[in-house]
């Protein structure tokens, strides 16, 4: 047993240290001085150089303000989709195509982008030839497209969260005369609620980040973050996008420290409540 | 209540595959689509026109013979080396204690959070000529110059795996947690080593979890770009790139549709275990 | 049987009709066939083991689950077409159920709500409610501020809210400590009382059925195997099966060899001698039955009996359980079969303390035994 043990915790702490070279050296030349990797300008670094241009970008900060807004769109939109999805999935048993909306569901998950991206472009031209909509490429099409497969993820997330959820509370709601719709706005809604937001936060993840997706569908006027960002490093490294890499870590890490502090908060708050319930026993 | 997002899925995934299908058997044409109808009208009535040269031209060209097996052998030895990396880290969280795995897994799951794109690129700068690898081995003496990292085989892999190694370790310790301690414990009582005890009693157990990382990784590599493009050899490209170069570069949509097609039928297989596998899983879940 | 009800039999006032009502679940049958009519306002219970298929069959009137067969009536109307939502019916959980994220008064005014009442209203109720099963101090608080104990009366408060013609209550006392359960029945008698509702109680507990019922139903695998006040079930079960789940029993196996106007005589192989017992039922010379002697109705002698009688048998005392208020006799006859005997501890321990080992002479009278014939 313990032989095991060690191997198997050698093997976790140089796995998260191969995890976490990759981020820490893109913060660490952030802030080098030098656009070569090679030198570290000790004469003039730190600096925060490189984080001035990426501010002064228009292209980037243009792009940027495009992924933010299809982002949140596709979030909300798929979210709201998934959840319905999920909820249905999660409580009606069998009906009729349900198992043709797991499939559809869950493929977008492990499909390569690449067949999506090019699905997806040639359904918009199809519908253009068709109908006349959507009317070009653009962020109308990005956003669809994200969508879409973001929708999947929220599917399986709420799908999960609902398979261990107590149905006694949603049947005690229904005993007291509430119809299913209703249940499901003042019961199940509330209490799955930390797992809605934890899927808007997946897709918006997912959405921000998507490359491939993104550049079948997108116009020639329309350019994501990611876009251009892989535009700049086929040609190599590119100090701003360090900056950018830096800033982008942080927001995540920060989101992520005050998530787990709030839940343990509740949770702490939560176990001394019991505690006192119990001390008063009735 | 599952009307609406299966009307969107019906719209948004179902047509396009099948716009791909048609496509796929068109003619590429110099005009806006590049590719001809699918039916044309001959004496009033409908009549199909299937062109099979894309196919033709997928089988009888060598290139893309090739390519299709590189990108299924990257794939396969991504998995395998995602595997035996995953599967000990995932071994480790599960038997921690209760305050370190949530700890842990946060750690594995915080680098997903941030971009993909950027972590890949990251890359880059560790590995190039004048990166931080080759310098600190520059440093140490042990290298007198430079060794090619990027654009090979090997920095592929690296970008693989460490991109999709979460994808491996979180199905793995998901059912690696569910193992019941005692089980491992009567073994030792019956007299097996450590060893033996984790060959025939946890291996087994985990045989499920280990397929779904493994189909979780399998399937998206076998189609990456990214990865690929940044990372990878420039002598020999992997299939989803060939995609993408004939699309936008030859704008031959037919022939991107049948790859497209043709991907598809190697993955159909495995997608439809990984289904199998969930629902297997869900059921066992909602038992108990 | 000649056990005298005591609520007179009025088909009139059936509330709840159970048709022939079957639940399958795949090749499993839970609940077979069973046909039961429940008296406005009484207690009714259902009693039995897990398996037996009572919660399933709770289930089926509150509307979870469709029946297979059958049909339900309540208040004469078929709800075979009517969801939970809709039927007069309300019901308390095992679990208890209550919304978390709700406070006390919240709960209590949720299914108030549903009937769109005025808000006025919606509050007179809930303070009127809460009052009566004296939670209103705990009003805004939540569920995981309170104890057990709390979290059960704030439960049949919400359940009552809504003043339901049918209460249903799964396993009410399951979760409560001893003292607490013995408290909460007399509540629970008490409220069915002042407020009139008709309960219908799933329970495992026997000491509780017997508590609470008016009338109760035996379930065994799905079918309802006798139905009766408590003091039928017990004195006159019809078969061994109720015989043993109720309390404890002696079941003596023998051959009809004597009838006479009123009292039929047994042998008895295992206890080598013969049983007389008054006569209940309709049997013939040469029958097989059983009959069944409960062990407070056994009286224990010292020494051995003067000669051969009926209903008299010399045994050795084997092991003696005190258990505070009696003490139960495990009592081995010659021929190897062990009788059950409860003495009353009016005189302590120490009267039965020397009882190990001792030859003693049990005795019943012919008006004991319960003769079965199944």
């Amino acid at each position: 047993m313990k032989s095991k043990g060690v191997f198997s915790r050698t093997a976790l702490v140089l796995g998260l240290v191969f995890l976490y070279v990759p981020i820490l050296s893109m913060i660490v030349y952030s802030f080098n001085n030098s656009r070569l990797v090679t030198v570290w300008d000790a004469a003039h670094s730190p600096t925060l150089k490189w984080y001035g241009a990426l501010f002064s970008d228009g292209e980037v900060l243009g792009a940027a303000w495009l992924s933010v807004r299809v982002a949140v769109c596709a979030a909300t939109v798929a979210t709201v989709l998934g959840t319905l999805a999920g909820t249905a999935l999660a409580r009606y048993g069998a009906f009729r195509g349900r198992s043709l909306l797991i499939g559809m569901t869950t493929a977008p998950i492990v499909m390569p982008e690449v067949i999506s991206g090019l699905s997806l472009l040639l359904l918009f031209v199809a519908l253009e030839q068709a109908i006349g909509w959507p009317r070009g490429m653009g962020a109308l099409t990005i956003t669809l497209a994200h969508i879409s497969f973001c929708m999947a993820y929220v599917t399986v997330v709420i799908q999960s969260r609902l398979t261990g959820f107590d149905q006694s509370l949603e049947e005690a709601a229904q005993d007291l005369g509430a119809r299913p719709a209703k249940v499901f706005w003042r019961i199940t809604l509330p209490l799955i609620l930390p797992a809605v937001l934890a899927g808007w936060l997946l897709a918006f993840t997912l959405s921000w980040d998507d490359l491939v997706i993104s550049q079948f569908v997108a116009g020639p006027g329309s350019s994501t973050l990611p876009m251009v960002i892989f535009s700049k490093v086929r040609l190599g490294v590119s100090p701003d996008v360090n900056a950018l890499a830096t800033l982008m870590v942080a927001v995540v890490a920060s989101g992520v420290v005050v998530a787990t502090l709030w839940m343990r908060h509740r949770q702490r708050r939560r176990e001394r409540d019991a505690q006192l319930a119990a001390a008063a026993n009735l | 209540m599952a009307g609406i997002p299966a009307l969107w899925l019906a719209v948004f995934f179902l047509i396009p595959f099948l716009i791909v299908l048609k496509i796929s058997f068109s003619e590429a044409r110099l005009a806006i689509p590049p590719y001809a109808p699918l039916f044309t009208w001959l004496h009033g009535l409908p009549v199909p026109r299937i062109h099979l040269a894309s196919y033709a031209y997928l089988f009888t060209n060598p290139l893309y013979l090739r390519s299709y097996l590189y990108s299924i052998m990257v794939a396969a030895v991504s998995t395998a080396i995602c595997l035996l990396i995953g599967y000990p880290m995932a071994y480790a969280i599960a038997r921690a204690g209760e305050a370190w795995r949530t700890f842990l897994l946060m750690l594995i799951v915080l680098p997903f959070w941030t971009s993909f794109l950027l972590r890949v690129y990251a890359w880059i700068g560790l590995l190039q000529n004048d990166g931080l690898i080759n310098n600190v081995l520059l440093g140490m003496g042990l290298i007198h110059h430079p060794i090619t990292l990027l654009q090979t085989d090997f920095s592929l892999y690296v970008g693989i795996v460490y991109s999709y190694l979460p994808f491996m370790i979180l199905p793995l310790y998901a059912n690696l947690e569910k193992h019941d301690p005692a089980l491992l414990e009567a073994a030792a009582d019956l007299g097996a080593r450590p060893l033996t005890s984790f060959l025939r009693v946890t291996l087994p157990q985990s045989l499920p979890g280990i397929a779904a990382g493994s189909l979780l990784v399998f399937i998206p590599v076998v189609g990456e770009y990214v990865i690929p493009t940044l990372l990878g050899r420039t002598d020999q490209i992997m299939i989803g790139r060939m995609l993408s170069d004939e699309f936008f570069d030859n704008r031959d949509w037919p022939v991107a549709s049948g790859v497209a097609i043709l991907i598809l039928l190697l993955l159909v297989v495995p997608i439809v275990l990984l289904q199998r596998l969930e629902r297997k899983e869900r059921f066992a879940g909602s038992e108990s | 049987m000649n056990a005298q009800p005591s609520m007179p039999p009025d088909p009139a006032a059936a509330y709840v009709r159970l048709e022939a009502v079957s639940k399958r679940f795949g090749e499993f049958c839970a609940v077979d066939a069973v046909s039961l009519e429940i008296r406005r306002g009484e207690i009714f219970c259902l009693l039995g083991g897990s398996g037996s298929g009572k919660t399933t069959l709770l289930r089926m009137l509150a509307g979870f689950e469709p029946p297979s067969g059958g049909r339900i009536y309540i208040d004469g109307e078929d709800m075979s077409a009517v969801p939970p939502y809709e039927r007069p019916v309300n019901m308390m959980f095992q679990s208890y159920a209550l919304f978390p994220h709700m406070s006390v008064e919240k709960n209590v005014a949720f299914g108030l709500e549903q009937e769109q009442l005025r808000p006025g209203e919606i509050r007179r109720r809930m303070g009127e409610i809460l009052a009566i099963v004296e939670m209103s101090p705990y009003a805004a608080r939540k569920p995981h501020q309170l104890s057990g104990g709390q979290r059960q009366r704030v439960a049949l408060a919400r359940a009552l809210a809504k003043r339901p013609k049918l209460l249903l209550l799964d396993e009410p006392l399951a979760a409560l400590d001893r003292k607490l359960r013995e408290r909460t029945q007399f509540e629970l008698l008490n409220i069915q009382q002042r407020l009139g509702v008709t309960f219908i109680v799933v329970t495992h507990d026997q000491e509780e059925a017997m508590t609470l019922a008016t009338r109760m139903g035996v379930m065994d695998r799905g079918r309802i195997v006798q139905v009766g006040t408590p003091a039928e079930i017990y004195e006159s079960p019809v078969n061994r099966f109720v015989a043993d789940f109720i309390g404890s029993v002696n079941l003596l196996e023998g051959e009809v060899v004597g009838l006479g106007a009123d009292d039929l005589t047994i042998r008895c192989e295992p206890l080598g001698c013969t049983v007389r017992a008054e006569r209940r039922l309709e049997c013939s010379v040469g029958d097989t039955v059983w009959a069944a002697v409960r062990p407070e109705k056994i009286l224990l002698a010292e020494g051995a009996p003067p000669g051969p009688a009926a209903n008299c048998v010399r045994g050795k005392v084997r092991e003696v359980a005190y258990m505070g208020n009696v003490s139960i006799c495990l009592v081995e006859i010659d021929t190897g079969k062990v009788l059950r005997v409860t003495l009353s501890n009016r005189a302590g321990l120490a009267a039965h303390r020397d009882l190990k080992h001792a030859v003693v002479t049990l005795s019943w009278d012919a008006a004991s035994p319960v003769v079965l014939t199944r």
